[in-house]
């Protein structure tokens, strides 16, 4: 427990810094990046855009830098990230909201499913070596070594062109209203399989290898010796003693991979136009809408530290190693 | 003492790696254990010691391979098991129920993620199937009173435990089932010496009370003199000479086995002068022609480097026997 607190205080400090320098980094910036917007928008922002940049960039003058981070504070807390330049005058956290979903949706399901078959497949590689499922590292290792660009462009080329099984882009039909409705949600499904494949396919050599390496390791110590010997049933050995244990090391992977679902997310969602929140990242850089890039940098690094934080939880629940004594 | 066998060892061989990459460790070994005997097994590190525990329990992971030889097993009833030939089945209820092992690692042999109430009591799931959890419960704690732990630490697990904890966890763990023959292959090497003598003791205790026999390994043969009844000492993956604890100690026949009387200092009785093996022990991969010990024997003479001398009894009214061209010289 006294460990959870402490993990908590230093997830709590490590965020304020983070939402700190998210406040202070656009203070920063040299010249006058409001002067230059307003001049491209020749006049088409109106007076509530200008102010929202205006404390986006601390060129409120009548206020003090304290004042100015308190305000900042506050509407953060409110959930107030400014408004969108390109989705004027679209708040940023609407924007956010809406995209965040799919990213979610689509990164977060494909991570869990090659960290699951990946995992499991290692174990059994790494418990019978030499059975058939080691002629799968050579094929899933070449196919994750292939830049997820070129795979994904070979999957569209393929599967959505050469034989148009699966749609090429987008995250649903475009004609139909997002809704929680069988059409509706049948269509994102069939627009997730193709980036969903290939992102699973990328991703599962690194759990398979890794959590195959750990197995053989594991599988040499004393205590799973002494489990053999104790005439254990082989799945109680294989997975009670030694997948247990070499597991421990792919859990803190997969939280932290967590963290990068909605960083990570920006090479799938530019080639298959996927609506997540790295498409719009890309968007947002593109038009010089700083207030969508600092929202969407700040979800970025709040869910960072919330996967770290989750991953020294898992950690800690299956490691007794790492709880302190009471 | 009965003579009755309880595991018999005919030329027994193990090589690790095959083909010319293999090395021999184990060669033409003959070891019999006594029901209720405590037999000592000593030499220096890299005699084979472990091997030799690790292949009559078919635990031997690649590239160790059995390559040659039988082990049996005797029942108390009668019955003769061939362990060399058990399926995988047979093997697992042989496994603990009659044999059971306290290894060499003994500091790492808990597994770090569980209690030790789980690591004590999966062994009854495995092996007592009609017993109840709260029975399995109460025998765990009964185990742990066996070896002067108290039963809350059930609940701990092994990074909270001390050395000697740990180790005397081991053994109660290796009487759960109350098996019929119990190796312990250095149990209490990483230990120090009061620790050491203190679970020796208890061991010793144990075995009256439940009367077991015992494989001990070390290569600590001062232990031996007081613990055991029959001492084997192997040499270069051989047993060079076996005889009762109370024989070798009054007068080894091998040099090798001299030698590691004086490598030691005793526990009891008259002190003698430490003079310790000059050389090393040899590679496996090395293995000295004749008698292996040959290079190092300050009484070697002429066939020694020639001939291997076999395990014989150099006095037929004595069951020592001995591997060393000495007592007998060749024709
Ligand atoms: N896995 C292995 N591969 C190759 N050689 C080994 C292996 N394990 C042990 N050996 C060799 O076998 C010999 C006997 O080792 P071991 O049985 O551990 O001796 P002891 O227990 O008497 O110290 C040593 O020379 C050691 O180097
Ligand atoms: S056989 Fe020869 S070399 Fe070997 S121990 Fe005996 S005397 Fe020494
Ligand atoms: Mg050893």
């Amino acid at each position: 427990m006294k460990y959870v607190l402490q993990r908590l205080a230093f997830y709590a400090v490590t965020a304020w810094a983070a939402i700190t320098i998210n406040f202070l980094i656009p203070r920063l910036m040299p010249g006058d990046p409001v002067e230059a917007l307003m001049s491209r928008y020749q006049g088409q922002l109106d007076t509530s855009a200008i102010a929202s940049l205006k404390a986006l960039f601390g060129l409120d003058e009548n206020k003090s830098l304290w004042a100015q981070y308190t305000d900042y504070w506050s509407h953060l807390l409110d959930g107030d990230l400014g408004l969108s330049f390109t989705f004027f005058p679209t708040p940023v956290g609407e924007v956010i909201s809406q995209a965040l979903p799919w990213t979610l949706a689509l990164v977060g399901i494909t991570t869990l499913i090659s960290f699951l078959l990946g995992t499991g497949i290692g174990v059994y590689s790494g418990w019978r070596r030499g059975s058939w499922l080691d002629g799968l590292l050579p094929v899933t290792t070449f196919i994750s070594s292939v830049p997820y660009f070129w795979l994904g462009l070979i999957a569209i080329s393929v599967f959505a062109v050469k034989w148009p099984l699966f749609p090429f882009e987008g995250g649903y039909d475009n004609s139909l209203v997002p809704a929680f409705d069988w059409p509706f949600i049948s269509s994102a499904l069939y627009h997730g399989v193709l980036p969903g494949v290939t992102i699973v396919l990328s991703a599962i050599a690194g759990w398979i290898l890794g959590m195959r390496n750990m197995m053989v390791t594991v599988s040499s110590e004393d205590y799973v010796m002494v489990a053999q010997a104790k005439g254990l049933s082989e799945r109680r050995v294989m997975f009670a003693y030694a997948a247990r244990n070499a597991v421990l090391p792919s859990i803190s992977a997969f939280a932290l991979s967590l963290g990068f679902i909605v960083s990570g997310t920006l090479l799938v969602e530019m080639v298959f136009n996927y609506p997540g929140i790295g498409f719009q990242l890309l968007q947002a850089v593109g038009a010089k809408d700083y207030p969508l890039m600092q929202g969407v940098f700040l979800v970025i690094t709040l869910s960072v530290l919330a996967a770290n934080l989750l991953a020294d939880m898992a950690y800690a629940f299956l490691d007794p190693r790492t709880r302190k004594e009471a | 003492m009965s003579a009755e066998p309880i595991l018999t060892i005919r030329g027994l061989n193990v090589d690790y790696g095959t083909g010319t990459s293999g090395v021999r460790a184990l060669r033409d070994i003959d070891l019999t254990l006594h029901r209720g005997e405590v037999l000592g097994l000593a030499g220096e590190s890299g005699s084979g010691k472990s091997t030799l525990a690790y292949a009559v329990t078919r635990l031997l992971s690649p590239p160790g391979v059995i390559t040659g030889g039988d082990v049996h097993y005797h029942r108390p009833g009668g019955e003769t098991l061939d362990i060399l030939a058990l399926s995988a089945d047979e093997l697992r209820a042989f496994r603990w129920q009659e044999l059971s092992i306290v290894f060499q690692g003994a500091m790492n042999s808990l597994n770090p993620v569980h209690t030790v109430h789980s690591q004590l009591t999966d062994v009854l799931v495995a092996h007592r199937p009609g017993m109840r959890a709260a029975e399995r419960t109460e025998r765990a704690k009964e185990l742990l009173n066996l070896v002067g732990i108290s039963a809350d630490r059930l609940a701990a697990y092994p990074h909270q435990l001390s050395g000697g904890m740990r180790q005397r966890v081991m053994i109660a763990m290796a009487l759960a089932l109350e098996p019929e023959i119990v190796i312990m292959d250095e149990p209490t090497t990483a230990l120090d010496v009061v620790m050491q003598r203190q679970i020796l003791r208890k061991l010793v205790e144990l075995r009256e009370q439940l009367s077991f026999s015992v494989v001990f390994i070390t290569h600590d043969i001062s232990l031996l003199i007081e613990f055991s009844d029959r001492i084997a000492i192997m040499y270069g993956g051989r047993i060079v000479e076996q005889a009762g604890a109370a024989d070798i100690y009054r007068d080894p026949r091998h040099p090798y086995s001299e030698g590691l009387l004086h490598s030691f200092p005793a526990l009891h009785g008259p002190r003698r002068e430490l003079t310790g093996i000059p050389g090393s022990p040899p590679h496996l991969s090395a293995m000295p022609t004749g008698c292996a010990f040959h290079p190092r024997c300050g009484k070697a003479f002429e066939p020694c480097a020639g001939r291997i001398p076999v395990l014989t009894r150099p006095d037929a009214a004595q069951e020592r026997e001995v591997a060393c061209w000495l007592p007998a010289p060749p024709a």
